[in-house]
């Protein structure tokens, strides 16, 4: 259960727009099911009391949505931004991506998303309603008279399990309690990819890409993925492509898109929350990320504004290429 | 579509012997645009060049390939021949299909196989490619010399002599380099000070010629005609243009105990100090990590004896910003540490000396005025022995050395031993050779002078062993001639220690983006035709920096470098690379990457308006590129994650159409 409540989120917002500090809230609202909250600009206080939401399912990482909202005009935008959200926030402030004069950012704090596929997993389908009540979350379902009881902590999303900050990086203002940076066990998993032969490796891939049904869904949520115009919508690319069409897209769609957000994702996790097949394309980007904190010692993107990320920096001690199979230490 | 004609070169029979020209020219016939194909013996000759030229008109050919050699040896030919013909120069793509195939196969069947495949990739890159104009740039007429020993100032004088202007940057109180300490000059035995003072006063006396003494190059930037340059001038403490040189200070400094690192540390120099007397500038330097007054604010004595008021304790490190055209590097070398060489005593006796150390225990203005005396005791010594290449021509796998010939010790060991058995006849000197190299007009006669007129002992061997025993130097040695060991017993060990270059060149290479050897020496552009070039363009080299060389060598290569600058300088506008970077601003994202990876500063921002899907105006940031700074380097091609720039003469499609043809 999240610690700040709806009140204190929609106060804030009501506040801000009172005394004109913003013109419009970027917040949540109520989708079609109980779990899939939306993203969402609010205009007036009215349809905040009424449509806003901030539970267990409110882990959209609004950033990115933060590029077209600044290039509209009128005043600032408020968003709140949970501790891993800043990360992304400021990656974008890095590239020059959106305008922070014209946004207003409340920091939140966060215990933690619901994962909705380890919900469906341990309660079944036909979920209507979903309540918090302390660590334990009361799932009605429309097969079940009274509500099953699950610990949220079972049902939490990958990301938040190894939750790798509850500080915020940046913010105009804090709602509730600063966190810390936190001691994340976030690339276990890698080391236990690396641990298999590369036919194993590629056997567990091919597994994972090939249930893969080319949304777009991972690239579109991604704050990394802000390009004009994408590689994989530009005819004149040569991988410019709609359909998981053949064995091409099945493996190099999600391996060109590591390698373009390499050093600039900050292992937000949007992408693999999103994925409706379940693919943990997480997974790829936090290769990468611990490569480069080997390689090139430690670097976390987006933690600062500004910083030169080792991909795109040179120093006299960066390894020859020689050196990197064996790594820096 | 393109019309491509192909044109195979036979380059006699450096590729015909390997490579079916014939094949060549006939399988590439059917290749996608290709509208003419043949071959002929040589292309790059008046006959080879006219079959081109004739076969683009007759063609009305849109695009070339020649099949030949490097385009390091002739896309430059090919290039003028197209533009002569009337092709846009860089619609021509040469196919190296000499040492890229026929040097390195044996095969006819293999390298013929090779040659078509390399022809194919040229044209389906060709197919590609769009006629490019070079862009100009203007040239800063003024030349810039880092190093003001014998290179340097022989090139700022030729350059300065031509009518250009010149700043020399030296990181001492005074130019003059190592040949300032050297005594006398091999084989003429002139003295070094009497044919270097003149040229270092003719310096400081040019109109187009300033100094920075006791200064540093900080950074660089900028490109062929137009680097933009920082030095920084090192505060000195006292006032350049007050001091007159009267040396007062130097002589009632109280601080007396400096090593004197003009005559090597062996003898002392006050905290204020004028290097030698003539000196360039002759300007009084104050020694901040000795200096009382600047330690610990009490002293004073020097701005009291001063009558110019030049001392100035207060004065900061300055950093001055200048632009040049062309940039001369001359950092020199300097002998290396006899740390790794224990069995040589260096570090326990002070009578084992080095070359250069003997070069001031026989020079007049040095610590024994002249006089050789053993640094211990100051006695005459009676036994000399030199060893020679002491951390040259070493083991590619011993750590202690060099690999390369340090070249000049052969020679001033020679001169050494005669100058010793010429002034004191009593004295035995020996020498202990690998080989003896003499190659220089004069100089085996001069070695062997010192051995038949002058009964210097030259032993073939190697010294395996120095040890001090009471005021003696056992020297163990072996004779490989007569095959016996031998025991001297010596007043004198003098060590001919290698030379190396000088420790600021590495970080001067990587300011320069100049390219270095695994030694550190400079590589030049090429080494037989363009050895005072470095491969960066408007940088050149002079002298040591560049591989070991005694002072003709050095003298005429200075003068080489000079000439290479006078032909830049004199040149108005300098045309550009055409092949740049350039941005696509409907993809770009302005993130920033590709001008933080771009190494000469090529790429700026712009806000700029965009009409956007929905009719509304939104202004974006885009990145621009500067194609007069752009070297063509293509790191942020790379580095752009949208894929928004690209390289003309190099698209990333051109690329992928080569390797796509090579995998067909």
């Amino acid at each position: 259960m999240q610690k700040i409540t709806r009140d204190a989120l929609v106060n804030k917002a009501l506040a801000l727009l009172d005394n004109g500090t913003v013109d419009r809230v970027l917040g949540w609202k109520k989708g079609e099911l109980a779990y899939d909250v939306t993203p969402a600009v609010f205009t007036d206080g009215k349809s905040i009391g009424e449509g806003f939401v901030w539970n267990d399912f409110c882990g959209a990482n609004f950033s990115k949505y933060l590029i077209a909202e600044t290039k509209k005009t009128g005043s600032k935008v408020l968003v709140f931004l949970k501790p891993c959200d800043t990360y992304s926030f400021n990656q974008l402030l890095t590239e020059h991506r959106f305008d922070r004069e014209k946004v207003y950012a409340v920091g939140i704090p966060c215990e933690g998303m619901t994962d909705v596929h380890k919900l469906r997993a341990a309660v079944g389908e036909g979920i209507c309603n979903v309540e918090a009540d302390g660590d334990m979350l009361a799932v009605s379902t429309v097969y079940t008279d009274e509500p099953v009881n699950v610990p949220a902590a079972e049902v939490m999303l990958e990301r938040c399990l190894v939750c790798k900050s509850k500080k915020h990086v940046a913010y105009d203002e804090l709602l509730g309690e600063e966190g810390e940076v936190a001691e994340s066990a976030r690339f276990d998993q890698v080391a236990e990819l690396e641990a298999l032969t590369p036919d194993e490796r590629f056997a567990f891939w091919q597994n994972e890409l090939s249930r893969c049904i080319r949304c777009n869904a991972c690239r579109d949520v991604c704050p990394a993925c802000t390009c004009e115009k994408c590689v994989f919508n530009n005819p004149s690319s040569g991988v410019e492509n709609k359909a998981a069409a053949n064995s091409f897209e099945e493996k190099m769609f999600h391996i060109i898109r590591a390698f373009h957000v390499a050093g600039r994702c900050t292992d937000c996790g949007e992408c693999s929350r999103v994925c409706p097949q379940r693919i943990p394309l997480h997974l790829l980007n936090r290769k990468f990320i611990s490569d480069i904190d080997n390689f090139y010692g430690e670097y976390q993107a987006g933690a600062e504004v500004g910083s030169r990320a080792p991909l795109v920096n040179y120093d006299q001690d960066d390894l020859e290429p020689s050196e990197v199979f064996g790594g820096r230490e | 579509m393109q019309r491509i004609g192909v044109f195979v070169c036979w380059c006699g029979s450096n590729i015909a012997g390997t490579v079916d020209v014939q094949a060549v020219s006939e399988a590439l016939k059917t290749e996608p645009g290709v509208v003419f194909s043949t071959n002929y013996q040589y292309m790059c000759s008046q006959a080879g060049q006219d079959i081109i030229k004739n076969a683009i008109a007759e063609h009305k050919l849109t695009g070339i390939v020649v099949c030949s050699c490097s385009p390091r040896m002739h896309e430059a030919t090919f290039r003028k021949t197209a533009a002569a013909a009337g092709l846009n120069p860089y619609m021509v793509e040469i196919a190296n299909i000499r040492e890229q195939c026929s040097w390195v196969h044996k095969d006819m069947p293999i390298g013929t196989e090779k040659a078509i495949i390399l022809g194919r990739a040229a044209i389906a890159k060709v197919n590609l490619n769009t006629p490019l104009t070079p862009g100009e740039s203007p040239v800063t007429k003024r030349a810039l010399v880092i190093g003001g020993g014998i290179a340097g100032i022989q090139t700022a004088l030729d350059i300065a002599d031509a009518g250009f202007e010149v700043d020399i940057v030296e990181k001492k109180p005074t130019i003059g380099g190592k040949m300032a300490q050297l005594d006398k000059t091999f084989p003429t035995l002139d003295c070094a000070a009497c044919i270097l003072t003149p040229k270092m006063v003719d310096v400081a006396q040019h109109e187009k010629i300033r100094i920075f003494s006791y200064s540093e190059v900080e950074a660089v930037s900028g490109f062929v005609g137009n680097f933009d340059v920082k030095i920084k001038k090192k505060a000195r403490f006292v006032d350049e243009t007050k001091c007159t040189g009267c040396g007062l200070c130097t002589e009632k400094c109280p601080q007396k105990k400096v090593p004197n690192e003009f005559n090597l540390g062996m003898d002392n120099r006050r905290a204020v100090y004028i290097p030698f007397a003539q000196a360039v500038p002759k300007v009084a330097t104050i020694d901040a990590d000795y200096c009382s007054m600047l330690k610990n604010g009490k002293c004073g004595v020097c701005a009291k004896v001063c009558t110019a008021g030049a001392i100035d304790y207060k004065q900061q490190d300055q950093t001055i910003e200048e632009k040049y055209g062309a940039i001369v590097v001359a950092t020199g070398f300097n002998p290396i540490s006899m740390d790794k060489f224990d069995e040589y005593a260096y570090s326990q006796s002070k009578d084992v000396i080095t070359s250069l150390e003997f070069e001031r225990l026989t020079n007049a203005a040095g610590p024994t005025a002249g006089k050789l005396l053993r640094p211990s005791d100051g006695k005459h010594p009676h036994t000399i022995v030199f060893v020679q290449c002491v951390g040259s021509r070493c083991d590619s796998c011993s750590e202690k050395g060099k690999e390369y010939c340090s070249k000049i010790c052969c020679m001033y060991t020679a001169k050494h031993a005669m100058l010793t058995r010429d002034k004191y006849p009593d004295t035995e000197v020996y020498v202990f050779y690998i080989d003896v190299r003499t190659p220089g007009k004069a100089f085996d006669e001069f070695y062997r002078r010192a051995v038949e007129e002058y009964g210097v002992h030259y032993i073939k061997g190697m010294v395996g062993k120095v040890a001090p025993e009471g005021d003696k130097l056992m020297v163990r040695a072996s004779d490989l001639l007569a095959n016996k060991q031998l025991n001297i017993e010596a007043d004198l060990v003098v060590l001919a220690a290698a030379i190396e270059p000088d420790k600021s060149a590495r970080p001067l290479a990587t300011m320069l983006t100049a390219s270095m050897d695994t030694n550190d020496f400079f590589t030049e552009a090429h080494p037989k035709l363009r050895p005072v070039e470095s491969p960066t363009a408007g940088v050149f080299l002079s002298g040591a920096c560049q591989g070991p060389k005694d002072i003709p060598e050095t003298v005429s290569q200075a003068g080489a470098a000079a000439a290479k600058v006078i032909g830049l300088l004199a040149k108005d506008k300098l045309t550009g690379n055409p092949c740049v970077a350039s941005s696509d601003e409907l993809m770009c994202n302005g993130c920033s990457s590709c001008a933080n990876v771009c190494p000469y500063g090529a790429i700026t921002y712009e806000n700029k308006e965009f009409r956007m899907p929905d009719r509304t105006v939104a202004i974006r940031r885009v990145a621009k590129v500067n194609p007069a700074v752009c070297q063509g380097c293509g790191a942020c091609t790379v580095a752009c994650p949208s894929g928004a720039m690209d390289l003309k003469g190099f698209a990333s499609s051109q690329i992928i159409a080569e390797v796509d043809a090579i995998c067909r």
